[in-house]
């Protein structure tokens, strides 16, 4: 199905470069080096657009030459997804770096793509605001990026993920064109909600050259409390009973581990009189689990991620109520392929998953074995750091859902010509 | 309509499924915004996804419009039937269909009442947080078409935070699910894009909803001030401050007086009234509301009352859920509004308005969601005085472009519909508009369900993709698109 997307195979004009290089200045094109693999595949070149014109004039062009186009950020993400079809191009949004505005009364901001997450967030600070998310390696994640790849962490209990947070977009598409969508305010429906289209797009769509976030409060003070327990079960009907509380949490977060000892995070976040009142209840709902030191449980998924023997990640979708079941089964798998693991699992149901060093075929038993159950359960798999072997073997999106034939048709209308990351989304998209 | 098509479409609803004759579709001929009329060639009643896949098949074969119709509260003529074409009600598909309150899912078919999903789960101690004014009577799936606010959205929400995923019938018949049950669905977020798209990219016949727990306290304070700026600029401080209250209204002194004579809130007569909600656990609203009380005083309101009981916080909620309805007694005809703007700019949009308002010689009432910037200017006028709508109109029209002058947007949660069509090529360029388009092409190629809307101009689906090109006309200024 995948291969009848390919456009017709396009007689390669005389190389692009130069034009290229007219658009950006010759400083801002370059060869592309090992470095700038995406996910094995070696690119020929690498640009960088100063403005939002000359990106829709670089895709423009790049379209023309029959180019296939990585829009990238900091490239932290950028092995996500499947290995690219083909990439010639990579569309470094670096200098596209600027907070545009920070309407600190209007609680929004405006920022291009390739500003770092906490640069972002040190500047919305100086007004005591945030963008309430706490994505994986804020210092180098780019804002495009976390976009892209829809990147969010335990702050989504109650603030919800970039889908929630994000108002206004403008994407560059492969044919140059710069189409905007929502706006500056955050109540506002008119027209089709876009910025939602971009958010998990994984930069097949359209290059996200801007967008404009509703902001939050800093909050006032914040606390941590951090349990364990005999059996993650506890700790997960714990959670439950948490989420079926009155109890206005920020975070509430699961980790297990092959080796080490579950435990129950919660954060909550308000004036000193709501934190006391509300630790107090909590500690009455968590009699049955023992307390232990919060320290760096907020870092627990960037840990999972860092940790040298991690060789599969996987996020992961299942019901609130389903967590402990699930990974029940993460237990059993490693358990039967004598492979380590870790959890951290946010208890709205989404988490990320680990798999220790292992052969191959134990990994692939692992995963399949993990997708089948998720799956049961109504819920879905996708592999996020995986080899390459894996990925030929493994399907890492999963199968495709009765929805697959519209999204081909919507990335057929925005980017007809395969030009914007072919093959790694979906499906083949 | 041959009357062959009329009979198929007998056979897939039966007899008491299909209306046609003209002085029953009558009723259909208009929603909420009743200057717009258009009478349809049939409505049909459907049961069941199946009755409605048969339905769209059939539209497709035969290449008739189609428009899908929840309760009809809509303000922006959403649900007005396109000329030759269908109006599909989903009044009939209104079970509650499932109810999970370990989860916090309800799922429902799209002719269930807002107010009915809160009331289902309410003795669990959940609610369903959107909360359009329209609640009792508005459907679901209407509010999923128009991605519906209400006055809670500002801490909670609007529709598309609330809904998970999508049972859709696609213009084409075919049936697609969009998000589920479960979050982050591999895949390009459909769901997220078909919520507020106004009926035109299919008919949803399922919805998988999130329910919110009930908050520990719910607070209501009523504050007086002796103008709108004075009270606009209390919502800036409470803002500043940090606070996220659960809702933030204001009402001026015409509104308060509309308000008074409909449903007896007994406001204080001020010039400007604001309702502060916070709600969450009890000892963190204690302390905040302190903060806002504060806040208010030194902004120079003249009375605070906080609710002392449900009952009264009701009836604080009352008068400003009643507004719209109330201006009718106070003027014989008038026109709702709903623009958007960044909420620093109220105390200047305000005075333009005021001076619009005297310019025009036409009384405008203001009701806003002051918490988002949402304006609900209320343009009074009397149809019987000759010109006098039509005036009523341009002011209405007038204070769009201010609200898109000050970097906001035309629709706050009405929706585009027929009404502000026109208005979508001052907010966006071509390029942007084009690029919606494409979206729709992408669902409906044929241009199907609920043509005409949203959009100024339809475009073609089979032309040529591409960056959008001015027609010659255009660029040597000679035209140009509205």
């Amino acid at each position: 199905m995948a291969q009848s997307l390919e456009p017709a195979m396009k007689q390669m004009t005389a190389p692009p470069r130069e034009e290229i290089a007219a658009i950006v200045g010759a400083a801002n094109i370059r060869s592309a080096t090992q470095a700038d693999q995406v996910d094995g595949v070696l690119p020929g070149i690498v640009v960088e657009p100063g403005t939002q014109e000359e990106l829709g004039k670089v895709l423009a062009c790049a379209s023309r030459a029959g180019l296939a186009v990585i829009p990238r950020g900091s490239g932290t993400k950028i092995g996500w997804g499947n290995p690219p079809r083909r990439a010639d191009l990579v569309l470094s949004t670096a200098r596209l770096n600027g907070i545009l505005e920070h309407a600190w009364g209007d609680m929004t901001a405006t920022v291009q793509a390739g500003c770092k997450v906490a640069q972002f967030q040190r500047t919305l600070a100086e007004h005591g605001q945030r963008l309430a998310l706490d994505p994986l390696w804020p210092e180098r994640a780019t804002i495009g990026g976390i976009l892209a790849s829809n990147d969010s962490g335990a702050l989504r209990a109650r603030f919800g993920s970039l889908r929630d947070l994000i108002i206004g977009v403008t994407l560059a598409l492969a044919d140059g064109t710069l189409a905007r969508s929502g706006g500056k305010v955050v109540k506002n429906v008119a027209g089709y909600d876009l910025p939602k289209l971009a958010a998990g797009s994984l930069g097949t769509l359209g290059v996200i050259a801007e967008a404009v976030f509703r902001l939050h409060p800093l909050p006032h003070e914040a606390r941590s409390l951090s349990f364990t327990a005999s059996s993650f079960k506890i700790l997960s009907s714990l959670a439950d009973r948490i989420r079926d509380s009155r109890l206005a949490y920020s975070c509430l977060q699961l980790r297990a581990e092959s080796n080490g000892e579950p435990s129950l995070d919660v954060a909550f976040e308000g004036t000193r009189a709501g934190l006391d009142a509300q630790e107090k209840q909590l500690r009455q709902l968590a009699e049955k689990a023992a307390p232990k030191d919060p320290a760096n449980c907020w870092n627990a998924r960037e840990a999972l991620w860092n940790e040298g023997d991690a060789k599969v990640v996987a996020a992961f979708s299942v019901l609130p109520t389903q967590i402990a079941e699930f990974c029940a089964a993460l237990g059993s798998a490693g358990a039967a392929q004598k492979l380590t693991w870790k959890v951290v699992a946010q208890a709205i149901g989404v988490g990320q998953l680990s798999l220790g060093v292992s052969s191959e075929d134990a990994l692939m038993a692992a995963l399949e074995g993990l997708r089948a159950n998720a799956e049961t359960l109504g819920g879905t798999l996708v592999a996020l750091r995986c080899s390459h072997a894996l990925k030929s073997r493994f399907n890492i999106w999963g199968a495709p859902s009765d929805s697959a034939a519209l999204m081909r048709h919507v990335k057929a209308q925005l980017d007809p010509g395969q030009v914007l990351s072919p093959g790694r989304f979906v499906g083949g998209i | 309509m041959v009357a062959g098509t009329l009979g198929q479409f007998r056979e897939i609803v039966g007899e008491d499924g299909l209306i046609s004759q003209p002085e029953q579709l009558h009723t259909y001929e208009c929603d909420g915004l009743t200057n717009f009329r258009v009478l349809p060639e049939a409505v049909l009643l459907p049961t069941s996804t199946a009755q409605v896949q048969a339905i769209l098949r059939l539209c497709h074969k035969e290449k008739i419009p189609f428009v899908a119709r929840g309760s009809g509260t809509g303000l922006s003529g959403g649900a007005l039937p396109v000329k030759g074409g269908i109006v599909i009600s989903l009044a009939r598909m209104n079970r509650i269909l499932e109810i999970d309150i370990p989860n916090a899912r309800v799922v429902v078919e799209p002719g269930v009442m807002n107010l009915s999903v809160t009331q289902a789960v309410a003795s669990h101690g959940y609610f369903y947080a959107p909360d359009p004014s329209s609640q009792q009577v508005c459907s679901i799936g209407g509010n999923v078409a128009e991605n519906s606010g209400g006055a809670h959205c500002l801490k909670y929400g609007f529709t598309t935070t609330h809904v998970l995923g999508l049972e859709v019938v696609l213009p084409d018949g075919s049936l697609v699910h969009l998000g589920g049950r479960t979050l982050d669905h591999p895949g390009y977020d459909l769901c997220g894009v078909f919520v507020g798209s106004e009926g035109t990219l299919g008919i949803a016949t399922k919805i998988i909803l999130r329910i919110v727990k009930r908050p520990e306290v719910v607070q209501t304070l009523l504050a007086a001030f002796h103008s709108t700026n004075e009270a606009g600029a209390a919502v800036s401080g409470i803002i500043a401050a940090g606070v996220l209250p659960a809702a933030v209204e204001m009402m001026d002194n015409l509104a308060i007086q509309a308000a008074e004579a409909a449903v007896h809130a007994n406001y204080p007569n001020c010039g400007g009234l604001l309702l502060v909600e916070l709600d969450g656990p009890a000892a963190e609203v204690e302390h905040l509301m302190a903060r806002v009380k504060e806040i208010c005083t030194a902004c120079a309101a003249w009375e605070i009352r906080l609710a002392q009981s449900d009952e009264e916080r009701a009836i604080f909620w009352k008068g400003r859920k009643a507004a719209f309805a109330a201006v009718g007694r106070i003027s014989p005809n008038y026109i709702v509004q709903d623009g958007v703007i960044p909420r620093t700019a109220l105390p200047q949009v305000l005075s333009e308005i005021d001076r619009l308002s005297a310019e025009f010689g036409l009384r405008v009432a203001n009701v806003f969601h002051a918490g988002d910037g949402n304006l609900h200017p209320l343009i009074l006028y009397d149809r019987s005085i000759e010109g006098q709508e039509h005036k009523a109109e341009k002011l209405a029209s007038r204070i769009l472009e201010l609200c898109i002058e000050a970097g906001g947007s035309i629709t706050g949660e009405h929706g585009v519909g027929e009404e502000k069509k026109g208005f979508m090529s001052a907010m966006f360029a071509e390029p942007d508009l084009d690029t919606m388009q494409r979206v729709r092409c992408a669902f409906d190629p044929e241009q199907l369900s609920n043509p005409t809307k949203v959009f100024p101009r339809p475009r073609l689906c089979a032309e040529k993709t591409g960056p959008y090109e001015p027609h010659p006309l255009e660029t040597s200024g000679v035209a140009q698109f509205f």
